[in-house]
């Protein structure tokens, strides 16, 4: 066959690459087998640049019962039961088609929890997008966040958590990630390994179309809005709500020893997936495989990425019964092939040979790579910007100040969002989107609860990666201890622009070293992820966005506080007195700024301050707590105001004379920080508590009436600041 | 008192409505699948939320014809308790044992949030324990729910006692901002003529723990309870 540059660029190969196949292989790959290797050595499916980095994460804890490397991680709940999660990226397609691109992102992750035999409970996702006053982005934004809600909506299960954030980098390449958070048994958990010569592999759930030939590589690309709306697929979550229970119900049989979704790069990639995870082979008939149109050749079945499919291996005994219940819910499964013990992914189209590749060429062999790497000196300079230069506020000023952070995108009310979200189905959920820092959900007949959170500061993480990515740790391992809950589990998704830029390999490198620092101070594994490169478009890229999905534990779901001050009482700051106005809110909002070093963390510090909130919480001497992030010292305040509904008196002289400015002071960001109000009387127990944690602690004033007052400063109605707050995200 | 729940392909509240009867009331209740033929043995039924068959006509519209519509119609003929809730209300308008019909809320968005309705007619088996004006903290989560019935229909709804629920304020007032999706004159559930059949969009079966927010929605499914009771001693008569 002639191999000609164009048919290379069409499967994403380099010419060295080609040559590593056919040296591997010991023959030249026939187009059907090109197509196969393109797709599985594709940096969404082979991990080429990311996989020797993300070898330093941390995977392994006492609670891990799955770590990366199959569908989704799980960690233990205890009561035997095991909390299932994975976070995944679906950027590229959402940024040609944001409605179809989105939901079928929260498809995709609802499959890989479902496949490891788990009940999904909880979705959370994490956007990104251009500033939102543009009309584009006002059309990426609605379709994206349209696009979860159906999917999710209709599948009936609540979307809980989030985060999103503007910024101008992300216009061309919004950034959609979706998590989701799955029960089980530890002892039913499936493990996606095809094992059993002999044994029947299954296909259930849609027919097979020509949708997204090339995701995958598609995905590895950069300029998505050049590239082909054809690959993008079409969601169904009617199907997808059958193919949940039916899988469900199939794994009660006994007679099912693997399961995997087909996700990127379709049958070629789970096949080879559940045989290497097996260390067995797989034999395909392309033929037996459901059509949804006449002519599709083998090349096109064995690379589409048509949604809602599984991929089955049955004990051939038990086959009748699981075929009956795929019947009950009216759902097409066929038996497709077999598991074989020669280690070869081999397909056959009506019983003739038209692939044969050794499993481990697709999965173990695909080449990967260590980039230069430096970093930008655009962005060192940027960083060395001294926001002290900048002349300070005056106290007149502070109120104009607050009210256009309140109204920022990036702070505002993300009510506009979750009313769209189905998030009160499954009647599990305790504390809803907007109430705490982190979603919490109960788990029907036994005590304990769970927490879940998404985040990351882009603006940190773009000028200065290693540290920004240390802060998305950090905060959303914070979110989910102000809720009362222990960070048991982190799944990460990497979203980076083209890693052969060594400006960029440097920025993967610094976030996933950041990530490790931190994931080992806090004690937090990495149980699951995925990565998206090359995001950017005409040379630009997106920031380093290290998105951070947080699970944890609360040992008594009751035992749980929200971010909205619940009556009277002592409002206190937890964590370090001075903040800086370094890549700030603040900076960007009010001076258009993005530039200064980010707020430094000691992680120690970080592990303490959570300890303490938790502890806090659990002894009822916290009523609410809020993490004092993005917008700073007053936005915090004045965003558990709102929540609660009341009003409150505060005094900021102390940490005036600390910070030395006005605007340092009540805007500029901080990391391990925790506005906390406390239960009458408890007040000389939280210092106690602070002391013996070693952790600063400062009074700020006491909550109560319905004016915001910082004394000196602000004095203002609740509803002057709730109104711009709530009415951020609509602004159009 | 057997709570018997409808559950078609794309039903997504079945489960919620079995942990609210189980769970919440403690009575027995057992999911049917749409193909079920025979709904004798259960003393009351309930229709969930969902998005039945993909809701890709319109909502409800093609769940009207499941073999196990003709079961409910026959019970509903009865006198039978039946509750839709949500997608489950959407049915029963399509199937038309109930008045009137949903159309996409006036904002064209899907919307999850938590209202108050008012009890507004308490001769219905769901409402025959409560006091009428009570009002309930209750979830709504639909994208087609604003009903609809034309004037001269409305009226005949006022005058027959058909209106079972409104969207009201926390005062209980039935303003225009408490009305989460423009449904004609605040209406958030009717009944048939007879009273038997009710249906809602806001979810009783979602309000079942205080835990999770509220459990108003109990006083609806419990007030079931008191016609098991005359069921039990009827036959007990005999």
């Amino acid at each position: 066959m002639p191999v000609t540059p164009e048919l290379l660029r069409e499967v994403a190969l380099t010419e060295d690459e080609y040559r590593r196949a056919v040296e591997l292989l010991g023959r030249e790959p026939n187009l059907v087998e090109l197509g196969m290797i393109g797709a599985l050595w594709s940096e969404h499916c082979g991990y080429k640049h990311s996989r020797p980095l993300l070898r330093r994460l941390p995977t392994s804890g006492p609670q891990v019962v799955q770590g990366p490397g199959e569908n989704a991680g799980a960690v233990d709940l205890g009561d035997g039961l095991v909390v299932v999660l994975k976070i995944e990226s679906h950027n590229h397609p959402s940024a040609v088609e944001p409605f179809q691109g989105a939901a079928t992102g929260v498809g995709g992750i609802v499959r890989d929890i479902f496949a490891m035999g788990a009940r999904p409970i909880a979705l959370a996702d994490s956007l990104r997008f251009g500033p939102l006053e543009e009309s584009r982005q006002q059309y990426l934004f609605h379709g994206v966040v349209g696009g979860i809600g159906w999917y999710g909506n209709c599948l009936g299960i609540p979307t809980v958590a989030g985060d999103v954030f503007f910024m101008p980098e992300y216009r061309q390449n919004p950034l959609v990630n979706a998590m989701c958070v799955g029960i089980a048994e530890r002892s039913a958990l499936v493990r996606a390994r095809a094992s059993g010569p002999g044994n029947l592999v299954v296909l259930v759930g849609a027919d097979t179309g020509r949708d997204g030939i090339h995701g995958a590589t598609f995905a590895s690309v950069e300029d998505p809005e050049r590239s082909h709306r054809g690959v993008v697929q079409v969601g169904n979550p009617f199907l997808e709500k059958l193919l949940l229970e039916a899988c469900l119900e199939v794994l009660q049989t006994g007679a099912v020893v693997a399961m995997q979704d087909l996700g990127a790069a379709g049958l070629t990639s789970a096949s080879a997936e559940l045989a290497a995870r097996g260390g067995t082979g797989i034999e395909l008939d392309v033929a037996a495989v459901p059509r949804r149109e006449t002519g599709m050749t083998p090349y096109e079945v064995m690379l589409s990425e048509s949604q809602e499919r599984m991929l089955l291996v049955v004990r051939p005994e038990g086959l009748e019964r699981v075929l009956e219940i795929f019947r009950h819910w009216e759902l097409h499964a066929v038996v497709i092939g077999r598991v074989t013990d020669d280690g070869m992914l081999r397909v056959l189209d009506a019983g003739n040979p038209v692939a044969e590749l050794p499993v481990r060429l697709l999965t173990e062999a695909c080449p990967t790579y260590i980039r230069e790497a430096y970093e930008s000196e655009a962005i060192r300079a940027r960083r060395a910007f001294d926001p002290d230069t900048l002349p300070d506020l005056s106290a007149n000023d502070v109120l104009r100040a607050l009210l256009a952070l309140l109204r920022s995108p990036n702070i505002a009310s993300r009510r506009p969002i979750y009313r769209t979200y189905d998030h009160t189905i499954l009647t599990n959920t305790v504390l809803p989107p907007g109430q705490g820092d982190a979603a919490v959900l109960r788990v029907k007949g036994h005590r304990f609860g769970i927490a879940l959170k998404t985040d990351c500061n882009p603006r940190y993480c773009l000028l200065e990666p290693r540290l920004g990515a240390q802060h998305a740790v950090a905060e959303a391992t914070r979110n989910v201890s102000c809720v009362g809950a222990e960070p048991l589990a982190i799944t990460d998704c990497l979203n980076f622009g083209n890693p052969e830029r060594p400006e960029v390999y440097y920025q993967l490198v610094q976030a996933i070293e950041g990530m490790a620092e931190a994931c080992t101070v806090l004690g937090v594994p990495v149980v699951s992820g995925n990565v998206s490169l090359y995001n950017e478009t005409e040379g630009r890229s997106i920031p380093p966005t290290p998105v951070v999905g947080v699970v944890g534990k609360l040992s008594d779901v009751h035992r749980h506080v929200g971010l909205g001050f619940a009556g009277e009482g002592k409002v206190f700051l937890l964590g370090p007195q001075s903040a800086t106005l370094g890549a700030s809110e603040y900076l960007a909002q009010l001076h258009g700024i993005v530039a200064g070093a980010p707020p430094n963390l000691d992680l120690e510090l970080e592990r303490r301050v959570q300890a303490l909130i938790r502890e806090a919480i659990q002894r009822g001497i916290a009523l609410a707590a809020h993490d004092c992030s993005e917008g700073g010292l007053l936005v915090a305040l004045a965003e558990s105001c709102i929540v609660g509904g009341i009003g409150g008196r505060f005094k900021v002289d102390e940490l005036v004379a600390v910070n030395g400015r006005l605007d340092r002071t009540l805007f500029g960001e901080a990391g391990s920080r925790i506005v906390v109000q406390v239960a009458p009387g408890a007040e000389g127990a939280v210092l106690t508590l602070a002391h013996a944690y070693g952790v600063p602690v400062c009074e700020l004033g006491h909550t109560g009436g319905d004016r915001f007052i910082v004394e000196g400063i602000v004095d203002c109605t609740l509803d002057d600041l709730a109104a711009v707050w709530r009415d951020g995200l609509r602004g159009e | 008192m057997r709570f018997g729940i409808v559950t078609f392909p794309g039903s997504n509240g079945d489960h919620d409505a079995l942990m609210a009867v189980r769970l919440g009331l403690g009575q027995p209740a057992e999911l049917v699948w749409h193909t079920e033929t025979d709904l004798s043995n259960y003393d009351c039924i309930v229709i969930p939320g969902g998005f039945s068959y993909g809701d890709y006509l319109r909502a409800g519209a093609i769940a009207r014809f499941a073999p196990v519509m003709q079961a409910v119609a026959r019970e509903a003929e009865a006198g039978k308790p039946v509750l839709g809730i949500c997608n489950g209300f959407q049915i029963l308008t399509e199937a038309h044992l109930l008045p009137g019909a949903l159309l996409r809320n006036a904002s064209l968005e899907f919307v999850c949030d938590w209202v108050w309705v008012r009890v507004e007619q308490t001769r219905t088996p769901w409402t025959s324990q409560l006091a009428p004006g009570t009002l309930l903290r209750l979830p709504i989560a639909h994208g087609e729910g604003r009903y609809y019935v034309d004037e001269k229909t409305l009226a005949e709804l006022e005058r027959a006692g058909q209106i079972v629920f409104r969207y009201v304020d926390a005062k209980g007032n039935a303003t225009p901002e408490a009305n989460p999706n423009g449904s004609v004159a605040n209406i958030a559930g009717v009944c048939n003529v007879r009273g038997n059949v009710v249906g809602l969009m806001p979810h009783p079966e979602r309000a079942f723990d205080r835990l999770i927010g509220g459990d108003d929605g109990l006083q609806i499914l419990a007030s079931v309870l008191a016609v098991g009771l005359e069921v039990v001693r009827g036959r007990g008569g005999h």
